[in-house]
């Protein structure tokens, strides 16, 4: 990839003048717009007939060390937004559709626990995109990897290409309960869409890191990895954190910290 | 010879028949008034479509199509021309859907001119609720789905009796 951006050499040399000159660009936004609400504008929305922009790339930093063992606030807040019913009320559990789940962990020599939410990690190199026969499979300009039902057949190769078991078929006729903001139907593949809906509006959050953020845990960060001075890209500094099967070489948009 | 008066015989014989039948039909169905018409019921929300009417009854999904791509792969949800939005203007006041009963806006004409709609297999037919409809609901985002889970939760006798009072 390096090789095909000659403009990254002349980078490392002035990271300092870059936040610089980043820093000075916010400050000047703000002032010209006035109060704290606006900032918040500037920082995560954008007017919606702008298209998503390959500047920003959406991420998330999970804090293993904070997430509450039998807590999953995130999943049914998740199944709330997104209008996926629970695997625990489903008539099949096992076909049920999943866009996050709790994992608990353990080290069969320590007997450390370890807590997780395991979701779609959203790839730089998403091998869902390369096996997908039809193009459905795709990653938007902002680092989302997300499945566009009008061209999907419902083959599921991207769902044994994902090494993150993080896609779901849907199997059944979902007879109208769909989300206004949020289609899904019989013979599509789903998966997390990092609240895409929520995204667009200028949340700049997902229903996940609001539930756990309100439920005290704080363990999950979402924010831009490409802005240095979001929340997001300051604690991914500050902390060790990994990647899930890192081997892949897949650039993932989920960083864990604590595992 | 014989063969040439035959088929004159035969030509005479369809073409008594064939008036004989239209005859007969004329009497019958005095005028073919064919399948009934469409129900076109008038928007709840607004006076007038984001299109001229007869450039969307022609070209609707065409418009359509174009956001959806827009929408999906770009991310520009305009209002404009979104399906959403089609919905919470022609929703009806009844069944408070598009497509729900067969009178609806969208199934009205599409039964009538017999072309088959996927959007509704994953689309909504309902608009938004009015308390989603806040682009900003931060403040009662964090609680919506503790907001849900009561709903969905069973009402005790206690509090049953407590509303009687």
């Amino acid at each position: 990839m390096s090789e095909l951006k000659p403009m990254s050499e002349q980078a490392p040399n002035s990271p300092e003048r870059r936040r610089f000159i980043n820093a000075a660009t916010a400050t000047a936004a703000g002032l010209a717009i006035a109060p704290g609400v606006m900032l918040y504008e500037v920082a995560h929305g954008r007017p919606e007939e702008q298209a998503a922009s390959s500047a920003v790339r959406w991420g998330m930093l999970v804090d293993a060390t904070k997430c509450a063992t039998g807590c999953d606030d995130c999943v049914s807040a998740c199944s709330t937004e997104n209008g996926w019913t629970p695997v625990a009320e489903s008539a099949h559990p096992k076909q049920a559709p999943q866009w996050i789940r709790k994992l608990e962990l353990q080290d069969p020599l320590t007997q450390m626990e370890t807590n997780l939410p395991m979701m779609c990690q959203h790839c730089a190199e998403p091998p869902c995109v390369d096996v997908c026969p039809t193009g459905a499979s795709f990653k938007r300009a902002d680092g989302i990897v997300l499945v566009n039902r009008h061209t999907c057949i419902g083959c599921r190769y991207c769902m044994m290409a994902c090494p993150y078991k993080a896609r779901s078929l849907v199997h059944e006729s979902l007879n109208d309960t769909q989300k206004p903001d949020v289609p899904r139907g019989i013979g599509c593949v789903e998966s997390c869409t990092f609240c895409v809906q929520k995204i667009d509006r200028g949340d700049g959050t997902t229903a996940c890191v609001e539930a756990c953020t309100a439920a005290g845990h704080n363990a999950l960060v979402f924010g831009d990895m490409n802005d240095p001075e979001s929340e997001i890209s300051k604690r991914l500094r500050e902390l060790p954190t990994k990647q899930v099967r890192a081997d892949l070489n897949l650039n993932l948009g989920v960083r864990y910290h604590g595992i | 010879m014989a063969s040439k008066i035959k088929r004159l015989l035969a030509l005479g014989a369809v073409v008594l028949t064939t008036a004989a039948l239209a005859w007969a039909g004329a009497d019958d169905q005095p005028k073919a008034s064919g399948a009934p018409k469409p129900v076109i019921t008038k928007a709840v929300k607004g006076e007038q479509c984001v299109e001229p009417t007869d450039y969307m009854r022609r070209n609707h999904m065409k418009v359509l199509n174009h956001h959806r791509d827009e929408a999906v792969i770009e991310g520009v949800r305009t209002k404009k021309h979104s399906l959403k939005e089609c919905i919470n203007c022609h929703a009806s006041e009844t069944t408070g859907s598009v497509a729900a009963s067969k009178d609806d806006f969208c199934v009205s004409c599409h039964s009538y001119a017999a072309v088959k709609i996927d959007c509704f297999d994953c689309h909504s037919t309902k608009p938004q609720a009015s308390s989603a409809m806040h682009p900003l609901n931060a403040e009662t985002a964090h609680y919506k789905h503790k907001l849900a889970a009561q709903a969905n939760a069973k009402v005790s006798a206690e509090e049953m009796a407590g509303i009687a009072q």
